[in-house]
């Protein structure tokens, strides 16, 4: 879905066939389906994993949980590993209060949740090599 | 550290919070109702959720928010409330019976869609409409504390969706009556440009007199800078200046000849008869009475009916003054030719001061100016006078040596005070 006037777009790499969505601050809001969007756009465009960065993600509060239950729908529709990385405790505790822990691994930053992705050999990428990025 | 059952609570606390702020946000529908549902999911970390509104009059459910429904994304559910009402007063409590009623009419879809709650939304036992709730990311059943979180949530959304409900009513009224106000005043102008036709009716020689009186003074005022109101106020009184000549014999209006002394002091009771016909349709402040009864009074005093100078005139009057002597000066009369527009501008610079107050005429000369000068779309002055009436090459000079010396008095009369 085309990003509505005057929203910034949602920032977002690849990494082989990774992507690496940074989730920002905008999932507090409605705005944050944005994120959601970003996330199913990369796997349509054939990322075979999603890493979620929260490394400039604040609080989570419960419109943050529904968005990033819509991003695990996604990826398990896609059948596609997907890790959450830098999330600070206020948010891991939420995580896992509300189960979210139970559809997606945590990584303390975003090398080791490559790491894992590489690990779980559910796809043959290379960690290191920047295919593509915008 | 809270236990995890009382850390949920807290969760679910902070999101009733941020409900109520996402419910009185002011943006659309949609959105309020889009929000509302990532509150609820995220509130107990549901997988998949969506809220319809109900429609009593097409007795439909119509989704407005689906998440995490993929492809099962449903569009309207048919339910007719209507037929339940006497049953519902029997139950007690509205929500539990609707709630009855709606998952045995949806069992089927709701098996396949895996909705484990279904939250009737209502309002004094109104049914506006509906949640439905999969289950929980954890996998657990729901225990009552979260039943009773959904219940309060729900509650809120029902009230957010009915306030929602009223204010769409209440844009539509407000816009029925702007269209029906709007329908009014046009039904007024008409009523008036009518009753001007049928005062212009008793004058041969004016016909048409009054419409471009209001004319004249709408475009006057409209430079001046007045505001809509006011223009369309003078307008009108443009257009009825006139109408104590109702009183006045037909015989003085339409004298081939001029007329003698008392004939005149007969045609120059019009504005007071005027003002009279005007003032208990309008406050006998109102501009359009006023119009009727001051445009005859010029600044030097020497006007009628009360003789009135300078600052005593009302601006208004001032203006209709202006815009009928103009058309005076460029329509034949009974007894003479109109006059060349060269003629009209010696006439305005001779009578400003005089019979004219200086900012009418000013106005009027830049409004005249802006239309040689191609700054206006409309032609219509000249749609007015007649397409060779107005040349720009004679007018244009004409028109720039009377403002420069209008302008050059009323800064010489700033000056002096």
């Amino acid at each position: 879905m085309a990003e509505q006037a005057g929203e910034q777009p949602v920032r977002s790499e690849r990494t082989g066939d990774v992507a690496v969505v940074y989730a920002s601050d905008y999932l507090t809001k409605l705005s944050g389906e944005r994120v959601e969007r970003e996330c199913r756009r990369r796997l349509e465009e054939g990322c075979r994993a999603l890493v979620v960065d929260f490394s400039q993600t604040g609080l989570v509060n419960s419109i943050a949980v529904s968005i990033l239950l819509g991003v695990i729908d996604a990826a398990n529709r896609a059948k596609a590993p997907l890790v959450f990385a830098n999330v600070k405790d206020q948010a891991k505790q939420i995580f896992e209060l509300l189960g979210l822990t139970r559809h997606v691994k945590l990584a303390r930053d975003q090398q080791d949740a490559l790491d894992m992705i590489a690990d779980s050999n559910a796809v043959g990428f290379a960690t290191n090599t920047k295919a593509a990025s915008d | 550290m809270p236990n995890a059952e009382t850390a949920k609570l807290l969760h679910a606390f902070a999101a009733l919070a941020d409900l109520g702020e996402e419910i009185a946000a002011t943006r659309d529908f949609e959105q309020m109702v889009r929000s509302t549902l990532h509150v609820v999911l995220g509130a107990l970390g549901l997988r998949r959720g969506a809220v319809a509104e109900y429609d009593a009059a097409s007795s439909a459910f119509t989704f407005v928010a689906a998440w995490g429904m993929g492809d099962d994304a449903p569009s309207e559910l048919k339910f007719d409330a209507r037929q339940l009402d006497e049953a519902l007063r029997e139950a007690g409590e509205p929500s539990r019976y609707f709630e009855r009623r709606i998952r045995s009419s949806f069992r089927a879809e709701f098996e396949s869609w895996q909705i484990a709650i279904v939250s009737p939304l209502v309002v004094r036992e109104e049914l506006v409409g509906v949640i439905l709730l999969g289950g929980k990311a954890t996998e657990e059943a729901f225990t009552s504390d979260e039943r009773e979180v959904v219940g309060t949530m729900a509650r809120h959304i029902g009230v957010g969706i009915h306030n929602h409900r009223l204010l769409r009513e209440i844009e539509t009224r407000a816009e029925e009556n702007r269209k029906l106000y709007e329908d009014l005043r046009s039904v007024y102008r008409n009523t008036v440009r009518a009753f001007a036709a049928a005062i212009d009716c008793k004058d041969k020689y004016t016909q048409g007199h009054s419409e471009r009186v209001g004319k004249y003074s709408e475009w006057i005022a409209r430079e001046m800078g007045w505001d809509e109101v006011s223009v369309e106020e003078i307008a009108i009184g443009g257009y009825l200046h006139d109408v104590g000549k109702l009183v006045v014999e037909r015989d003085i209006i339409n004298a081939p000849y001029r007329i003698d002394a008392k004939q005149s002091s007969e045609l120059n009771r019009h504005p007071a008869a005027g003002f009279e016909i005007l003032a208990p349709l309008h406050d006998t402040e109102a501009t359009i009475p006023i119009v009727a009864k001051y445009h005859h009074e010029r600044v030097d005093g020497r006007g009628y009916p009360e003789g009135l100078a300078g600052d005593k005139i009302p601006l208004c009057a001032k203006i209709v003054n202006v815009a009928d002597s103009f058309d005076a000066m460029t329509t034949d009369r009974t007894y003479k030719r109109r006059k060349e527009f060269p003629e009209v501008v010696e006439d305005f610079r001779k009578s400003t001061g005089k019979q004219f107050a200086p900012q009418p005429v000013v106005a009027l000369c830049r409004a005249l100016l802006k239309e040689l000068d191609g700054e206006t779309r409309e032609r219509r002055f000249t749609r007015l006078l007649g397409k060779d009436y107005l040349q720009k090459e004679t007018c244009r000079p004409l028109l720039l040596s009377l403002l420069e010396e209008l302008e050059a008095g009323e800064r010489a009369a700033v000056g002096s005070i």
